[in-house]
């Protein structure tokens, strides 16, 4: 046994940061490595809100209610007990964010406010705003940052990790990292480790997610012989604005607080949108999903947009755009979505209170990721994983809201489970592999500054995000993902041709950009490889050659390991123990 | 031809080597940011006289004005980059270059990112957080009414960019002034009922050399924030809270 356990937490934002509180309360000694300054992370970007049924505003709303919505809205393919543990932990979790300082909404009478979100029926949804992940990662901040004053957390910010050290038995004992400014190589001992890492965005070139969201970390560890689950779900967003350089998120909370969408009814309709009266609006979502109206579950607002727009020809003057109208809420609603109205008026030029806003879906939330059990630990010894870098909760399709409470949830059961496993561990024999692990990341890096090659890492990435984008989001053909796996596998063979336009040993962002870029297009390949092999449509993955769910044959979680240089995909049983499997249907009135 | 957009970026290869400004041309495209400017140059990394050179470093990450990672300065002002955007800053002379350098205040890294750290350093000098007990479930927090919300939140929304800092003429070695974000949020944490029984350690943190004191009320953070915090606000209350700290103390202690 560890005398004192070392625990390693590798990414800072919410899930990376609730972990790192409960092993320091819990008396861990605990490092928290970052690219970024943590307070930058990913998870500021999250806008609406944070699920948790609290049930105050007398609706009958429930935990179990909560659970149900949650499983149903992801198409049965998220393990259910771990949704059970989450949604059952959701009110308590909500309770503590605001003891720690959050400018929640809140009612006249002093209570949290909460909004309704999208797959549900319930105002289920605390919020600050529309910046409620920014204000949950800056309060966590504020109490890493009060343990690290304390000397109970050390912060390696600037630092990526490269890669897990393992023994001779395949047992985690550290891992390999790179600072940022230095580009020193270096390892670090640990009895376990907690990846933390986010999503994976960038392997779609544009999407929602910040610049550090590559999936790099979660590559790095499936090349390392951990299990990728569920690769293939990606959430496209219904509304994001597109952009040139990435697309910016239009929180679902601007339809919880009453946004329509819609388009006109005659595709020739040259009117300003103000000046189209009602009955020339085709509210598409409304009139199809009588029940839940704008506030359908993502994957399905998000084809129905789609379709309007290359089936109906529908879209805002042939563009691939349609309205998002919050024109005729009240100021007080308005005033709850400031954040978000900042971030068009600022970005597209137009003022949304004035002028429907125009909207298309992105690419945005990473449903699958590193396999865990439900004790977050992944198929490697030591390796543990938690908030959007694994796969667990959210199924086929999350739910708008769930992140934020996941990630907290995740990182509260990591956090725990990382140090009692550190407490049992045998210690390691000779150095642990620290040595052959170093030596094999030195390797690497050799290699990518001494290559004279004549392609440019950034375009490869470009080419990249183009097929992903092309072939493997919102509609996916088996033909299709073919061609992406072919073109995938021509630019990890071109990748061996690269040039580092900057060879230099200080603050390489394009050296390091360029190590992220290869684990991109090998878990592209996981993406690609799992949607290939999935003949069915559930949730997010929507095949028209298959169009319907088959449980027989799909209700099972996709493994990729990587095997020969490349993804080996297998299938397991989804735990149904709480909710029997029905159709998915929203439609109903 | 078509229209070109002439960039000149102030450039250092590390905090010790000299500074060179360098100058690009990059194809016009309609809604190009700051940020998407610089991915053009790395994708394609050769100056406006044909010579290859390295991809700009620089901070960024959300790319949507609420990480606070890319500062800089833009045409002389300190503002974020990804929210600079370019047919704006050309409005009316598009042949006019764009100047990109670093913040001038913080210790340059490469580039244009620098080292900001020191704003980190101190919230934690400040205190800024809430010290609860624990994370287990101790039930509800106290009731606050929307007016307490309503007062904090726009304190909250800090990115620590760090503009106010840069533009705040007593932000200096000399007076070691910690400037606006830190007093805003010391003001944040005073007002929350949890948070406040921190407030005298707060106040006395400000009191002395560096602190309260040294602000010269010229307001250029107010103007900079691009998050519209009420700085001076801030600073005007913790101010007169620091004083009568300040005398309670010289009666008491």
């Amino acid at each position: 046994m560890a005398a004192s356990p070392r625990i390693i937490v590798v990414g800072g934002g919410l899930a990376g940061l609730s972990s790192v509180i409960k092993i320091a309360e819990a008396g861990g000694t605990v490092y928290l490595f970052s690219i970024v300054p943590v307070k930058r992370s990913n998870s500021v970007c999250a806008q609406g809100g944070i699920n948790a049924a609290k049930d105050l505003k007398g609706e009958g709303d429930s935990v179990l209610k909560h659970f149900d919505d949650t499983v149903y809205g992801g198409d049965f393919l998220a393990n259910q007990t771990p949704v059970k543990n989450m949604t059952a932990q959701g009110p308590a979790i909500i309770d503590l964010l605001d003891r720690m300082g959050v400018p929640f909404n809140r009612t006249p009478e002093g209570l949290l406010d909460f909004r309704r979100f999208g797959g549900t029926l319930y105002q289920r949804t605390a919020f600050a705003g529309a910046t409620t992940g920014q204000q949950l990662l800056y309060a966590l901040d504020e109490q890493v940052r009060r343990h690290e004053s304390e000397g109970k957390v050390t912060k390696y910010e600037g630092w990526e990790f490269l890669s897990a050290v393992l023994d001779d038995n395949g047992v985690c004992r550290g891992i390999v990292a790179m600072n940022l400014r230095t580009m020193e190589t270096r390892t670090f001992p640990a009895d376990a480790i907690i990846i933390c890492t986010g999503g994976n965005g960038a392997i779609f070139g544009k999407s929602t997610n910040s610049v550090v969201c590559t999936g790099s970390a979660q590559s790095a560890l499936y090349q390392q012989g951990a299990f990728y689950a569920n690769g293939e779900f990606i959430q496209v967003h219904p509304t994001a604005i597109p952009g040139e350089d990435k697309l910016r998120l239009m929180s679902e909370s601007a339809r919880g607080e009453g946004g329509r969408v819609w388009v006109p009814r005659d595709r020739n309709d040259k009117r300003v949108a103000r000046s189209i009266p009602e009955a020339d609006r085709y509210y598409f979502l409304e009139e199809r999903y009588p029940k839940y109206g704008n506030l359908v579950p993502r994957d399905i607002a998000t084809r129905e947009i789609f379709k309007i727009v290359y089936e109906d020809n529908m879209g805002i003057d042939g563009q691939p755009m349609v309205y998002l109208d919050l024109t005729h809420l009240p100021k007080e609603r308005l005033h709850k979505l400031e954040g978000i109205l900042e971030i068009y008026e600022k970005f597209v030029g137009d003022d949304p209170r004035e002028v429907p806003m125009k909207i298309f879906p992105g690419v945005h939330y990473t449903m699958g990721g590193l396999w865990v059990d439900f004790n977050q630990q992944t198929n490697i010894p030591g390796v543990f994983a938690a908030g959007e870098a694994d796969y667990s909760i959210h199924g086929a399709n999350r739910l708008g809201a769930n992140s934020l409470l996941y990630c907290i949830y995740g990182g509260f059961v990591a956090g725990p489970q990382a140090l009692n496993y550190a407490k049992a561990l045998k210690p390691a024999t000779g150095d642990g592999g620290h040595a052959a692990e170093l030596q094999r990341q030195n390797e690497k890096n050799k290699q990518l500054t001494s290559s004279s090659g004549t392609e440019n890492p950034f375009k490869i990435w470009r080419e990249l995000g183009e097929t992903m984008t092309k072939h493997a989001t919102i509609v996916r053909y088996n033909a299709g993902l073919d061609e992406a796996d072919a073109k995938i596998v021509e630019l990890l063979h071109r990748y061996k041709n690269i040039n580092l336009s900057d060879k230099s040993q200080w603050a390489n962002t394009s050296f390091a950009f360029t190590r992220q870029l290869y684990n991109m297009l090998e878990l592209g390949r996981v993406i690609v490889r799992g949607a290939r092999l999935r003949d069915e449509s559930r949730g997010a993955h929507y095949k028209p050659e298959f169009p319907n769910r088959n449980d027989e044959q799909f209700l099972k979680t996709t493994k990729a390991a990587f095997v020969d240089g490349a993804p080996s995909i297998t299938y397991e049983d989804v735990d149904t123990s709480h909710i029997k499997p029905r159709p998915r249907v929203y439609s109903s009135t | 031809m078509p229209r070109t957009i002439k960039v000149e970026i102030k450039r250092q290869s590390n905090p010790d080597a000299p500074v060179v400004t360098e100058k690009f041309e990059i194809p016009y495209r309609p809604n190009m940011n700051i940020t998407s400017l610089l991915g053009e140059i790395a994708c394609n990394p050769i100056t406006a006289d044909g010579k290859t050179t390295a991809p700009i470093a620089y901070d960024s990450n959300c790319l949507e004005e609420i990480c606070g990672s890319c500062a800089m300065l833009i045409n002389g002002k300190a503002r974020m980059a990804c929210s600079a955007l370019v047919d704006k800053l050309q409005a009316g002379n598009p042949d006019e270059p764009i100047t990109l350098a670093p913040l001038s205040k913080f210790p340059v890294v490469r580039d244009l990112s620098v080292d900001r750290s020191v704003l980190f350093q101190n919230l934690k000098a400040v205190k800024a957080w809430v010290p609860i007990d624990g994370t287990y479930d101790l039930g509800a927090a106290p009731r606050q009414f929307p007016q307490i919300q309503e007062e904090r939140y726009p304190l909250s929304n800090c990115i620590s960019c760090t503009i106010c800092m840069e533009v705040c003429p007593q932000f200096n070695d000399s007076t070691n002034f910690v400037g606006a974000a830190t007093i805003a949020q010391v003001k944040l944490f005073n007002m929350d009922p949890a948070g406040s029984v921190l407030k005298e350690e707060r106040l006395r943190a400000l009191a002395g050399d560096g602190g309260v004191q040294e602000c010269g009320f010229a307001q250029n953070c107010v103007e900079a924030c691009p998050k519209q915090l009420p700085l001076t606000e801030a600073i005007s209350d913790v101010t007169r809270e620091v004083i009568v700290q300040q005398v309670k103390d010289f009666f008491t202690r």
